[in-house]
């Protein structure tokens, strides 16, 4: 790199009513380099990558561009200096097909009209080029979430995009998809395209990038190669502290079957059957995870052992009691306890105040209320309470769940559920969307409860956390146990199993 | 995007959160009313009159003058008339503003305020024409109770259709209208089951005098216990939805179903609750009106009562919120007894403009509060452009 670098950030700061989000950084990209910002949630890098792509303006610092300073003023100028931009939440319009996204705002005419065949035929020859696989004529509405990724790329390799800034743009995608997104990055790569690549994920930004960049709190922390870079290694330099990646456990002591599922099945919205007749049980003190690709059974699993979806077949015991057929309100009883799939759909009633979202399962007894009359008070006493024990930051009891960042959402999710003395736990994608502090904190809370003699069901689409945290490892897979492993396992046995490789009896 | 650079904990944040959720819910009433009142003078001006001196006359006669200390002599007696006409209209406005509030906060839309309305108002009147002889207060407490319950019968058949075949509330409650607003109609005409003793009058009978809510102020008519009734209500709704079980299953229903559900509360129990509570207030709307100044019922008050949809734009206003509805009431009865034909003086504004002009100020505070979000929009969206996150911050609990 004789040359000056392809962009250059100087001394980048970026002030918010309160915050500081850009603390003098600074961050060059190579040209052909695949650079990752990491840093967890809130570190700044959106809004960094969000100032070169014009969307805000630096209150100080400069952008150079192949050496020559810059002023980016918006998404426009930065389009005409090919910065292209993904965004994590996909900015195309659902009742247009791909390729009329794609061109919009550069349609290419013939005379006064659209000429949309040449518009298709040009985003088929990006999208074999760069083996981005669209089908042009597809509305976006219908197509997956990984092709409209693909879509959105293209379009900024339409407006010819040199240099392309992906937001967190796994966040979205299934494990497959991902493989296949990264293939693509490299194939831009190859090409001579530079790419920015948002993430908190460690995994990810090494197995993609050239050069690591690591924010934290807004300011540049290290630039390191990717070559050599280690996970513990980059999530001290994320979080600040050392942090335990692999969770630290004792065996497990598995006591008394707590959890017994026969022969269930359960059919989805569209009464088809999701779960096929599996059967498996969980004991006391251990973690039994459940791996699988989404959409394979997971959500009506959950439902049906957590009384929200009545099984269309076979039997499940908690601690002995059928709960078959049981409401919501008597598995909670009996002692099941369920972190959600997704804290802001179904965990949390965002506008609630955390005193009352802690009271979600028990404001109908005491002490939180008699003969239906609510004690707000012993409401705020308890959160106020637990949102010490569980070390909730950035709100109090009276403070809306909405107000919380995702990882401290969760951690009040946890609270609520471990805090019942749950003999069942059912954990649901318990680290979704949360960076590495948080993780730590969800799967150590995990670990603990196990050892205090809960039965654990983990459903994970992260096989990271499966084969941490689980002492028993069953596949799912198109509504049936595929595999049952043990906790040492390879990820590959796995994920061949998980796309339906082997059938091995359970 | 993930920027999300204000760290909740921040204090500066929390100020900004507490004065937006605290500050900003009376922020939006207030300048959708503003709005709403410039327009209208707006419309006031190019007729030809001083905008002005028409809403002195229109203030002055609401009655509300009355407060004022320096009014005095005849002006303080035509001033109290006034007042005493304001608040027979804003009593049964708190009540059909809370029937609509409170399906609002269960998620719902009760539209079928007027119909809960008659069918309250008919129970009201079976017992007040009946039961000659019991003392007054067991006649106004038994015809009152009859009321809010045939009010909540009439709602809660629409929410049974809601909580068992998912019928949705606005078709349904709507079709209620009209089978109470007709069937009421058939009670009293000439040879209806409820038709009184003037053969040839479409009226029911005037309930008994031991029926009749006690008179506070004043004789044309005079304002009747109905008041303390209605401002009563707004406690119970307050207490019932934060001091209660119920209430706390209503408000989770209303945010958010899902969680509802995976916390153990019954949606569809809750959709039928709230749905006959919400009756209840329109029924004991038009049990209060009954035994308060009406007395009886003739067919030609059926398609001119809109009460209860004026109770829809209170709660509108309000935001759902007891201290909101008061005041929103307030407002919209002031604002049309003030511009109604008795109270103004032609010279000054002619009273059949005066009553288009009360009902366009209506609709456009209706219009500037539904618009709200793009108000809201419109603050985010600078913020963001600003620099800034833009930031959700619901209103804090009711």
């Amino acid at each position: 790199m004789a040359d000056a670098p392809l962009l250059e950030l100087r001394g980048i700061t970026k002030q918010f009513p309160g915050v500081l989000a850009n603390d003098g950084v600074d961050f060059e990209l190579a040209k052909g380099e695949v650079h990752a910002l990491l840093g967890e949630n809130g570190a700044g890098k959106s809004t960094l990558m969000n100032i070169v792509y014009g969307l805000y303006h630096p209150d100080e610092g400069e952008i150079r561009l192949n050496g020559q300073p810059v002023r980016i003023g918006s998404p426009r100028d930065a389009i005409d200096m090919g910065i292209g931009m993904v965004h994590q939440h996909f900015m195309l319009i659902p009742v247009m097909t791909v390729a009329e996204n794609i061109v919009l705002a550069n349609e290419p005419t013939k005379g006064p009209f659209l000429d949309l065949a040449g518009a298709e035929a040009r985003v088929r020859e990006l999208s074999t080029q760069f083996g981005l696989a669209v089908r042009p004529e597809a509305r976006v509405a219908s197509i997956s979430v990984g092709m409209q990724q693909r879509a959105e790329i293209l379009k900024a390799l339409y407006r010819g995009a040199e240099i392309l800034i992906l937001d967190e743009p796994t966040a979205v995608l299934t494990p497959q998809e991902a493989g296949e997104l990264f293939a693509i990055i490299r194939s831009l790569q190859a090409d001579g395209r530079s790419i920015i690549f948002i993430s908190h994920k460690l995994n990810e930004v090494l197995e993609i990038a050239d050069r690591i960049t690591v924010l934290r709190q807004g300011k540049r922390i290290d630039t390191v190669p990717g070559k050599g870079a280690t996970k513990e290694g980059l999530a001290r330099l994320m979080v600040g502290r050392e942090v335990v990646l692999r969770v630290e456990k004792p065996p497990a002591q598995p006591g008394e079957t707590l959890l017994e599922v026969e022969d269930l099945t359960v059919r989805d919205e569209r009464d088809l059957e999701a779960v096929r007749g599996i059967s498996f049980d969980v004991k006391a003190g251990e973690i039994v995870g459940i791996a699988g690709v989404d959409g394979n059974g997971q959500t009506e699993l959950i439902d049906a052992l957590t009384g929200l979806r009545r099984p269309s077949g076979g039997r499940i015991l908690a601690a002995g009691e059928d709960i078959t057929s049981a409401s919501a309100r008597e598995c909670l009883d009996l002692g099941v306890g369920h972190i959600p799939e997704d804290r802001q759909v179904r965990g949390l009633v965002l506008d609630f105040t955390l005193a009352e979202n802690l009271a979600l399962h028990d404001f109908r007894k005491e002490p939180d209320s008699k003969w239906g009359w609510l004690y707000p008070k012993r409401l705020v006493q308890r959160a106020g309470r637990l949102l010490k024990e569980f070390d909730v930051r950035g709100g109090r009891p009276q403070t809306l769940a909405a107000a919380l960042s995702g990882g401290n959402q969760q951690k009040v999710v946890v609270a609520r559920e471990v805090s019942r003395d749950p003999r069942i736990l059912i954990a649901a994608q318990p680290t979704r969307g949360l960076d590495v502090g948080a993780i730590e904190f969800v799967h150590r809370r995990l670990v603990q409860e196990r050892d205090e003699g809960r039965a654990i069901l983990l459903v994970s689409f992260e096989l990271d956390e499966i084969l941490s945290l689980s002492d028993r490892i069953l596949v799912l897979y198109e509504g049936r146990i595929v595999g049952e492993y043990p906790p040492g396992v390879s990820e590959e046995e796995l994920g061949i199993a998980m796309t339906g490789g082997t059938r091995k009896a359970a | 995007m993930t920027t999300a650079p204000s760290e909740p904990g921040d204090p500066r944040a929390t100020v900004t959160a507490w004065f937006s959720s605290r500050v900003g819910g009376i922020l939006v009433p207030l300048a959708a009313t503003t709005l709403a009142f410039l327009i209208g003078g707006l419309v006031v001006a190019v007729t030809g009159h001083n905008p002005l001196t028409a809403y002195k006359a229109i203030f002055e006669g609401t009655g509300l003058n009355w407060f004022f200390p320096w009014v005095s002599g005849e002006a303080r007696e035509g001033a109290a008339n006034d007042l005493q006409q304001t608040l027979i209209l804003m009593t049964p406005l708190v009540l059909t503003g809370l029937a609509v509030a409170f399906a609002f906060r269960c998620g719902l839309f009760n539209i079928g305020g007027q119909g809960q309305y008659w069918v309250g108002f008919f129970g009201a009147l079976y017992i007040g024409t009946n039961l000659e002889g019991t003392p007054r207060p067991l006649h106004v407490l038994l015809a009152l109770l009859a009321g809010i319950l045939a009010g909540a019968l009439w709602g809660g058949i629409a929410g049974l259709l809601k909580a068992t075949v998912g019928a949705h509330e606005v078709i349904t409650t709507i079709m209620l209208n009209w089978i109470a607003i007709f069937g009421g109609s058939y009670l009293v005409e000439i040879g209806g089951p409820l038709q009184g003793r003037q053969p040839s009058i479409p009226r029911s009978d005037d309930v008994f005098p031991s029926a009749e809510l006690w008179p506070i102020w004043g004789s044309l008519p005079s304002l009747h216990a109905g008041l303390f009734i209605a401002l009563f209500a707004l406690v119970v709704y307050y207490i019932l939805l934060n001091r209660t079980t119920l209430g706390y299953e209503v408000r989770a229903v209303g945010f958010n179903p899902e969680a509802a559900r995976y916390g153990g509360i019954s949606v569809a129990k809750n959709y039928f609750l709230a749905l006959a509570i919400s009756g209840a207030f329109a029924g004991l709307a038009g049990s209060v009106d009954l035994l308060g100044f009406k007395g009886g019922v003739s067919t030609g008050d059926f398609p001119t009562n809109l009460i209860a949809f004026t109770g829809i734009a209170v709660a509108l206003l309000g935001r759902n919120k007891a201290i909101g509805i008061l005041f929103a009431a307030l407002l919209f009865a002031a604002l049309e007894v003030g511009t109604s034909t008795r109270q103004l003086d032609p010279e000054v504004f002619e009273p059949e403009l005066a009553t288009d002009l009360a009902t366009m100020i209506q609709a456009l505070v209706i219009f500037f509060v539904g618009a709200e979000f793009l108000i809201l929009y419109a603050w985010r969206a600078r913020r963001f452009i600003g620099g800034g996150q833009p930031r959700i911050q619901p209103e804090l609990e009711q």
